[in-house]
């Protein structure tokens, strides 16, 4: 018989060489890039600022709703599934937010269970459709999109501001964060603070790590992109994990929705258009892989940073019109993608995409260790 | 294993009832949903078949639908060889139309933003915005077939930057094409009665099922569309065949925009064709084709075209606004997919069959009750 | 354990009279079948022999119509996966059925992790992985991620994951069938110990060579029923191959007289392989030559390397080493159609997946080859195709409706009789017919044997591969002899007999009879 031997830290079994992973590559890339880019800012354009803390929180602050939806396409996009309808369904939620308050008079409290609902409803709906009916997501969520588009100007064709006095409270809150703050020329004090909207999707990106990296529901999340053949046989119900995925990107959605309108405190036709490439953008480039299974929430964080920075820093090369960033984004996302599709096609062993793999983890490997450390866990075990 | 193949059934030797013959029919459903649009038309609008000529142009509802259709028929052809060679869809014919249009606008009026004479000849023009188009397919072409990327997921990169890219070519404006001959290809050429829309989009029409009868791509795109390892095995290159039928879609896609921006005589690109994609989509799929690819048909691409349309007209008779109009779209389109989807049908057979045995049981259940009923009355 | 099993040679595992029909096939008769704890039991069939359709059965994927299971002489109810794995009984694929993405701690524990305050506690989880590990020998780090490990380590880990519920009962499906001889040992260790501890392991396999070197007993099946169950060593590899094979007796004297004529003519052969290799998970280097008018079998038992052969062969699979001469000419074959160019056709295994477009029509199926060939303008008219498609479906007599009639809806024999057409059509010099009559109607195979025949007496140059002996006997006038993807042997004509063939495939005998 096999006794049990008692674990001693000499008694490790021989490890298989250590090799990066996917999502390691994925995330360094990001972080490194987020950083670099950051840095040149600084460098570059000393008159804007770049090395202030309040001009670093701006960027979460100006971008608290993208996050919100990129974290929803996160989820989704791991479960290998994708949903495009999140920027009609912000712009639905403002639009909605909007009549509530200005046309029919509702309490501001009542804003927030609606954006919820209409979240929920449009994940319910179109998780049904992709996890029950096994109909392409993309279709079933190009149809959210333009459902969502419709209603908004079903509900209303033109522009509803928003004077509710309690929401516009709300909308210009800011939370100062101590110690944080640089002198001004003139001697005041520019303190770093926190939009409502920013704590809000922070406290949101905690809680997704927390589920997705300590929970069964995260955990399966990951199994059913990774291979969900597999996943049913190691005793995950897979269609029940894809509903549940979309029905929380749908929840996020309308949190977002909601967070977009203290952004931008009115309700329009055109808002949120485009979201949804924001949103699918900022996970790519965070690391999160359209084949499913690979992305952590703390990637995603990364890559709204990096749009927001570059929406940041466009203008200040001297580029005036609104289309750059956009430009300058899809071209991140093509780079992206095209890493990915090499990523897969490293699979195979042989060929071009291969060759180009083990070339970047050679490169990434030959980082100094030090800095090698940062972004490693370290895999040892304790003792008992 | 002799015993699998029991008795061989031959399809058609078994005679199907008439009503099945018709309903059966690949065309059947488009055929039915264009002549109840029509039939609904008929009943609102009782000048629905009236055709008149104003300023030398046929006039009507009838024209009119032909002529708002013409950009759509060509998205539609594109989409479908896509959908059929890959089973996914390109997003990006909408921007593509604005870059073709863009490429062309700016040859024809050089840096000058609203002008009436044309820097250079308009067939060179239109050849360039063509190209233009060509390119952004190749673009998509190379990504799917090449890098085996998803046709979605590849196309979502032009759909993004695509109207931005167009609006970086026209230097960031709408710009006006004030020569009258640059309206001869989206609104009437001088002496014709015909809009030249209606015209250029049966002429477009024509080719694709020219190039389909007189080569064999239709054969090489529904056998890669079909079973791809097959493909291969017969000495078939998947890689080029997908690679030719996106550029192909880019061409036809620059077509569409070259012609859409002419009837209006401007280029916009953040206006020309928005959202068409979906309607292309939802046309390919009215048209009975599989989303999922594989075999297609030319035939109710287009007729699903024109029945999208003329529900487009409809609604906007109805004053249904433009906008609004996507909500009726995106939940035709769901209701298709549901209910050509095999689990859908899967379940409704299961629902029949259930109901049937079912039916027996509550015969018997009613007949109890009616004679529990009859007992107590005639015990009382 | 040892000890325990002798003092207790009652089995744990028992199925008796298992039976089970699909509609039109009788899949199982009244098979017995079962595993003492603490062995490594050997199920053995070749296709169709019910292997599969038993471990079905016993995981609860398929419900049998009639028999009784019973586990420690008590009957027992498996109507589902689930209840199976209540009662112990664990399942490993061939095909790694776990996430790629997942760190091996993970891949092991999904499902049951270890949780504290609600929330998987990853420590515990990594420390209990690393202890399930060491002590399955398993040379894996629990937080690497499951693709950065060998195959051969993520097989043991889904052992691992198998065994680590409590599992009395390990069916191994092929788990070795995409390993390499050094991971296959590791892969044999571990089942060792597994056995020590008294699992009783039920392993499938097409490797005769592994079924000798770990297991003790091996069961038979052929045509859905029990040939016999055997201790190891009292049955020799040439009675094991030829329990497998069986025998059948029918009378061809017919197809024997058209055979005599069928001789070799050229001296330069129209194809050559010279060390030809795909690679070394799919054929071994071997050499080869055929003449026109020759029909070579490729004889050996499934998943022996004899498809993975021709197709490096066509260019299906890209060979990587080697040299492939075509009528005396060095030639290199990249692609399908590289061939084709060469007069080469293929009839691919599995029909449905490789060969039939089955949405298209008869006609579209049978010129598509050719319309390959002649490229994307060169179009094939109408007429012309109706022209081609009438005439094979005379000459092969195909039954169908018409020739718009999608392929799909004919029987099997007669979409088979459509790929063979679609590949005349293209008058190829040489033909690759890998298992061309398999589930194909009596009547059809005779048919197709014949016209096999009278292919190569045009002098066509035939590479025919078929798990009936008796069929590659009567129409080949030489076989090649495949063994755990090497080619170990060549039988001229004078060889071919049962005894000799059976004998060369299972190989490696030294003296136990």
């Amino acid at each position: 018989m096999n006794i049990k031997l008692p674990f001693t830290k000499n008694a490790l079994p021989p490890v298989t060489r250590k090799r990066i992973s996917n999502t390691g590559i994925l995330l360094i890339i990001t972080v490194t890039l987020f950083f670099t880019l950051y840095i040149a800012s600084t460098i570059l354009f000393k008159s804007s600022n770049f090395a202030k803390y309040s001009v670093f929180f701006n960027l979460l602050n100006n971008k608290a709703h993208i996050l919100l939806l990129a974290l929803g396409l996160t989820v989704v996009l791991i479960t290998g599934s994708i949903d495009i309808s999140v920027g009609s369904v912000t712009g639905l939620v403002s639009m909605v937010i909007a009549t509530m308050l200005t046309q029919k008079g509702f309490d501001a409290i009542w804003t927030i269970p609606v954006s919820l609902a209409i979240g929920i409803a449009f994940g319910v709906v179109q998780g049904f459709l992709v996890a029950y009916m096994e109909i392409q997501p993309f279709i079933v969520t190009l149809s959210g999109l333009f459902f969502a588009r419709g209603m908004i100007s079903v509900i209303n064709p033109v522009s509803v501001p928003i004077t509710d006095k309690t929401f516009m409270s709300w909308s210009g809150a800011k939370v100062y964060i101590p110690f944080l703050f640089n002198e001004r020329k003139n001697g005041t004090l520019d303190i770093a603070y926190l939009t409502p909207a920013a704590i809000v999707a922070i406290l949101v990106l905690i809680l997704l790590i927390i589920a997705m990296k300590k929970t069964k529901f995260g955990r399966a999340l990951y199994a059913v992109g990774g291979n969900p053949q597999s996943a049913l046989l190691m005793g995950v119900n897979v269609r029940r994990t894809k509903f549940q995925a979309h029905v929380l990107c749908g929840l996020l959605a309308g949190i977002g929705g909601f967070l977009f309108t203290l952004f931008a405190p009115s309700g329009n036709p055109g808002n949120g258009v485009g979201y949804e490439i924001d949103a699918i953008s900022s996970s790519v480039i965070g690391g999160v892989m359209l084949s499913g299974g690979v992305g952590l929430p703390v990637g995603t964080l990364f890559g709204v940073l990096i749009n927001s920075l570059i929406e940041r820093v466009v203008p200040l090369l001297g580029i005036t019109e609104a289309s750059w960033p956009r430009i300058i984004t899809s071209a991140f996302l093509f780079v992206f993608i095209v890493l990915q599709s090499i990523f897969i096609g490293a699979g195979n062993k042989k060929g071009v995409s291969a060759i180009l793999m083990q070339k970047i983890k050679a490169r990434i490997s030959a980082f100094p260790k030090r800095f090698k450390r940062i972004f490693q866990r370290k895999k040892t075990y304790p003792d008992k | 294993m002799n015993k699998i193949n029991r008795g061989t059934e031959f399809p058609g030797t078994t005679h199907k009832s008439i009503p099945r013959k018709i309903f059966g029919h690949k065309l059947a459903i488009p055929l039915l949903v264009l002549m109840a649009v029509v039939v609904q038309n008929i009943i609102t609008t009782p000048n629905f078949f009236d055709i008149s000529i104003t300023n030398g142009l046929l006039s009507g509802y009838i024209p009119n639908i032909l002529d708002e259709a013409a950009e759509l028929i060509i998205i539609t052809l594109g989409m479908t060889l896509v959908i059929a060679v890959s089973g996914g869809v390109d997003l990006s014919v909408g921007p593509t139309m604005a870059i073709a249009a863009s490429f062309c606008g700016l040859l024809l009026n050089g840096s000058e933003y609203r002008t009436d004479v044309f820097q250079n000849p308009y067939i060179l023009a239109i050849f360039i915005g063509l190209l233009g188009g060509a390119l952004c397919g190749a673009f998509n072409g190379i990504m799917v077939s090449y890098l085996k990327i998803q046709p979605m997921i590849a196309t979502l990169i032009l759909f993004t930057a695509g109207r931005s890219i167009a609006k970086q070519i026209t230097h960031g404006q709408t710009i006006y094409i004030m020569n009258p001959v640059y309206k001869w290809l989206g609104v009437q050429i001088p002496g014709v009665p015909v809009r030249t829309t209606i015209i250029v989009s049966m002429v477009f029409v024509l080719l694709v099922v020219l190039l389909i009868k007189l080569t064999s791509l239709g054969l090489f795109v529904q056998s890669v569309g079909i079973n791809n390892s097959a493909a291969r095995l017969v000495g078939l290159n998947s890689r080029v065949v997908k690679f030719m039928v996106f550029v192909i879609c880019g061409v036809l896609a620059g077509a569409a925009g070259l012609v859409g921006s002419s009837s209006v005589g401007s280029v916009n690109s953040g206006e020309l064709g928005m959202s068409i994609e979906m309607d292309a989509i939802l046309a390919v799929a009215l048209g009975g084709n599989s989303l999922s690819g594989g075999k297609f048909s030319i035939a109710g691409s287009v007729i699903g075209a024109y029945t999208i349309q003329a529900i487009t007209t409809t609604l906007y008779a109805m004053n249904v606004r433009a906008d609004q109009l996507n909500v009726f779209k995106a939940v035709i389109i769901v209701v298709i997919i549901v209910a050509s989807s095999e689990i859908f049908k899967e379940r409704i057979k299961k629902l029949f069959i259930r109901l049937k045995q079912l039916l027996p049981k509550i015969r018997s259940t009613l007949g109890n009750i009616a004679q529990k009923m009859l007992r107590r009355r005639g015990v009382q | 354990m040892n000890m325990i099993n002798q003092n207790s040679p009652s089995p744990a595992l028992n199925m008796i009279g298992i039976g089970k029909s699909f509609p039109g096939v009788r899949a199982l008769h009244n098979v017995d079948f079962n595993l003492r704890s603490g062995e490594i039991h050997a199920l053995m069939g070749e296709n169709g022999a019910g292997k599969s359709t038993l471990i079905k059965v016993l995981t609860g994927v398929y419900a049998m119509d009639e028999g009784t299971v019973l586990i420690d002489n008590a009957p027992v109810v498996i109507k589902s996966p689930k209840d199976a794995h209540k009662q112990g009984i664990s399942t490993v694929y061939q095909e790694v059925n776990l996430c790629p993405n997942l760190s091996v701690a993970e891949n092991l524990f999904l499902g049951r992790e270890p949780r504290s305050l609600g929330l998987i506690d990853w420590r515990k989880m990594n420390m209990q992985s690393a202890d399930l590990l060491r002590e399955l020998n398993i040379s894996a780090s629990p937080t690497a991620q499951l693709d950065s490990c060998s195959i051969a380590i993520q097989q043991m880990i889904a052992i691992a994951r198998a065994v680590n519920t409590k599992c009395r009962f390990l069916i191994l499906d092929e788990p070795t069938s995409s390993l390499d001889s050094d991971e296959v040992k590791r892969i044999f260790a571990l089942m060792r110990q597994l056995k020590e501890t008294g699992v009783g392991i039920i392993f499938i396999t097409h490797f005769l060579e592994q079924v000798y070197e770990v297991c003790d007993r091996i069961t038979v099946l052929r045509n859905g029923e029990r040939v016999g169950e055997y201790d190891i060593c009292n049955l020799s590899r040439l009675e094991l191959v030829t329990k497998m094979m069986g025998k059948e007796i029918e009378t061809l004297s017919e197809l024997r007289s058209e055979k005599e004529k069928v001789k070799p003519e050229d001296e330069i052969p129209f194809v050559e392989a010279n060390g030809l290799s795909s690679g070394p998970s799919k054929v071994a280097p071997f050499d080869l030559k055929m003449y026109k008018g020759e029909i070579v079998g490729f004889a050996g038992l499934l998943g022996s390397g004899r498809s993975e052969l021709v197709r490096s062969i066509y260019g299906a699979d890209k060979a990587v080493r080697g040299q492939l001469l075509i009528k005396g000419k060095s030639t290199r074959i990249n692609n399908p159609l590289n061939a084709m160019k060469h007069s080469m056709a293929y009839l691919p295994e599995d029909r449905k997946e490789d060969g039939i477009l089955s949405e298209l029509s008869v006609r579209e199926n049978i010129i598509i080859a050719l319309q390959a060939k002649r490229g994307l303008l060169r179009r094939i008219s109408r007429a012309e195709a109706e022209k081609y498609a009438d005439e094979y479906i005379k000459l092969l007599s195909i039954k169908t409706a018409n020739i718009e009639t999608p392929i799909k809806s004919l029987s099997g024999g007669n979409q088979q009789k459509v790929i063979l057409a679609r590949w005349l059509l293209t008058n190829p010099e040489f033909m690759i017919l890998d298992e061309p009559t398999r589930g194909i109607d009596v009547g059809t195979k005779t048919e197709i044997q014949k016209l096999i025949l009278t292919l190569a007496s045009e002098g066509k140059s035939i590479a025919f591969i078929s798990s009936e002996m008796d069929e590659m006997i009567r129409t080949c006038s030489r076989m090649v002899v495949m063994r755990d993807r090497q080619k170990v042997g060549e039988l001229g004509e004078e060889n071919l007999d049962h005894s000799t063939i059976i004998r060369t495939i299972a190989g490696g005998e030294k003296s136990n009879e």
